[in-house]
């Protein structure tokens, strides 16, 4: 097989090449696809049709030029290669692929180098940064898969603690991908960027990446749009409760559901979800954790509490402000508008929410992102907008921690 | 709030085209949503404040494309569950996109905001005219019960005449998943 490339400089060309796409006999394979006048078009040609092609783009004066002459060829040497490098070459976080959606536990699979899962990339972290990261495994969950928050500290006991999660509806991909991102980001900054360097010189930070890993798999192998975790409860054939309705506030009360059958099912009763009482327990028996950030998708929001009630929170001027230049941050770098406020004010009622239960328990500065897009995409944001989401909400983020650091409590 | 009748809104709103960020129309509209009655959708009444683009030239060559395929069009998931929209398949996502519109419009109240969040399969149905017919099974999902529809839509289109949806309904979901 040979791969031809071809550049249509007119519209007839274009055209031209547009019709091979239809002429199914020939079995095209086309690498890139016709885009427009003068992208490249990249066509792996199945042998026999190599001479009728040929001909045929040469009875209408379209120039082409032979990118590939042999692909076996290249793929044999390829797999030789890999054989080889497999030995010298360890998996690390560098070639892990951050364009990706990756799943939790992909084994090393197709041609590509850094198809790690999430937890192989935590594994990898750990391993390749024992000074800054460790991990911890704060509980299983209802189908008794591990609970792993990802610990980043320079030292010290006990110190006053920034919590990030991500993943906890499992649907929302772009947060469990951007997790994995921010990672990686504090790896890679904590000495060189002043701020993060100056946060972590008092603070730590904990970051659960995949809050919902049930879901998570579910999501893989099933059912791309669950929401929920995969706890069977009393009797119905439903399953799963919403874990941003089965926290201990406002619990049970307007903006869940009671019918197991619902997205927004709150549950038998607060905390019955093994994924929500693992952070419960660890908040509490933490007791020094100063700003809490649950990351969802999708609608381009930063909200704080509370969702349960319309009563405003005592703090909610200083939030409001924090909202509003952390926003202003996050809209810098690529454009990307998002509106603030509280849950109840800009989204909708919602009741038994985590940072409802978060700021009650003291944790002042407790927020809630909403990440890209506004719904031309969706929950299916595709992956080449996974790395820049995560680089704007980081910097929404270190807002967020730098005003936690001045302002400690 | 209008007494007896309903609660109307009046907008303003800027127009934004999908494939070039840069094009945008200014528009006013009214939306009326009825009192009581929750299945008639609410009324709306609109102006554009300039014309909207020309698209004939990208209209023909998809309308030939699907017109000149000897096997008709069939796909499942677009987007993918990366996002990904195959070239080819991107006209077809953006017609169930003005489709869904109106399946949107018809089930909408003030307590609703609907999304087209996947088209779950489309498939061409021959026809002896010169409309093109797709069946869709798209999944609608609803911002404020975080639910995910399932719904059936029947599209007619062609470059001259628009976009019509003749046929539509709700889809049971499916308590396994």
């Amino acid at each position: 097989h040979q791969v031809l490339r071809i550049v249509p400089t007119n519209d007839e060309e274009l055209q031209k090449v547009q019709e091979l796409q239809d002429l199914e006999e020939l079995q095209l394979d086309f690498w890139l696809a016709p885009r427009g006048l003068g992208y490249p078009v990249d066509i792996r040609v199945p042998f026999p049709s190599l001479q009728p092609l040929k001909a045929h783009l040469e009875a209408n004066g379209i120039s082409y030029s032979i990118m590939i002459e042999d692909v076996q060829a290249l793929v044999d040497h390829e797999r030789m290669e890999m054989l080889r490098s497999r030995r010298r070459m360890p998996l690390t976080t560098s070639t892990f692929e951050y364009t990706a959606y990756h799943s939790l536990d992909e084994a090393r699979k197709h041609k590509i180098w850094g198809i790690l899962g999430i937890y192989a990339f935590m594994d990898l972290l750990v391993t390749e940064n024992p000074n800054l990261v460790s991990k911890l495994e704060i509980g299983r969950s209802t189908e008794n898969r591990p609970i792993y928050v990802l610990k980043f500290s320079k030292g010290g006991t006990n110190r006053p603690a920034i919590w990030i999660d991500t993943g906890i509806h499992s649907r929302e991909w772009v947060t469990q991908a951007s997790g994995v991102w921010f990672a990686k980001q504090i790896v890679l900054d904590h000495e060189n960027d002043e701020d993060l360097a100056s946060i972590l010189d008092k603070m730590d930070i904990f970051l659960e990446i995949v809050t919902n890993p049930d879901g998570f798999a579910f999501t893989q192998t099933q059912n791309r749009m669950w929401r929920k975790t995969r706890s069977k409860h009393s009797g119905s054939i439903c399953v799963g409760v919403d874990p941003n309705r089965n926290w201990d506030a406002g619990f049970g009360g307007s903006g869940a559901s009671g019918n197991p059958c619902s997205e927004t099912y709150h549950g038998p009763y607060a905390n019955s979800e093994p994924e929500v009482k693992a952070i419960v327990d660890f908040v509490k028996s933490h007791g020094n954790i100063k700003a809490f950030v649950s990351i969802h998708s999708y609608s381009q929001l930063l909200l704080y509490p509370y969702g349960y009630t319309s009563t405003p929170v005592p703090d909610q001027k200083e939030l409001h402000q924090i909202s509003e230049k952390a926003v202003a941050a996050l809209s810098s770098l690529y454009g990307t508008n998002y509106k603030y406020g509280s849950i109840i004010t800009t989204i909708y009622q919602a009741s038994g929410g985590t940072i409802d239960w978060t700021y009650n328990q003291g944790i002042k500065y407790s927020f809630t992102f909403e990440l890209r897009d506004t719904g031309r995409y969706g929950f299916l944001l595709p992956a080449k907008q996974i790395v820049p989401t995560a680089q704007e909400t980081w910097v929404a983020l270190k807002v967020i921690m730098l005003h936690t650091l001045d302002h400690l409590y | 709030d209008i007494d007896d009748v309903g609660h109307k809104y009046h907008l303003e709103l800027v127009l934004e085209d999908v494939l070039d960020k840069d094009s945008t129309v200014n528009c006013t509209a009214e939306v009326l949503y009825h009192l009581g009655n929750k299945n008639s959708a609410p009324s709306v009444q609109f102006t554009l404040e300039e014309e909207l683009k020309n698209t004939d030239e990208a209209d023909n060559i998809f309308y030939n494309r699907i017109k000149s395929l000897e096997k008709e069009l069939v796909a499942e998931n677009i987007p993918d569950s990366h996002g990904n929209v195959s070239p080819e398949m991107e006209p077809v996502r953006l017609l169930a996109w003005v489709a869904s519109g109106y399946v949107i419009w018809q089930n909408s109240t003030e307590n609703t905001k609907f999304q087209l969040a996947q088209i779950k399969h489309v498939k061409q149905v021959k026809r002896s005219d010169e409309y093109l017919e797709f069946d869709y099974t798209i999944l609608l999902h609803e911002m404020v019960s975080q639910e995910i529809i399932p719904w059936q839509m029947t599209v007619l289109w062609h470059p001259q005449h628009g976009v019509q949806v003749t046929q539509d309904s709700r889809q049971p979901k499916h308590a396994s998943e």
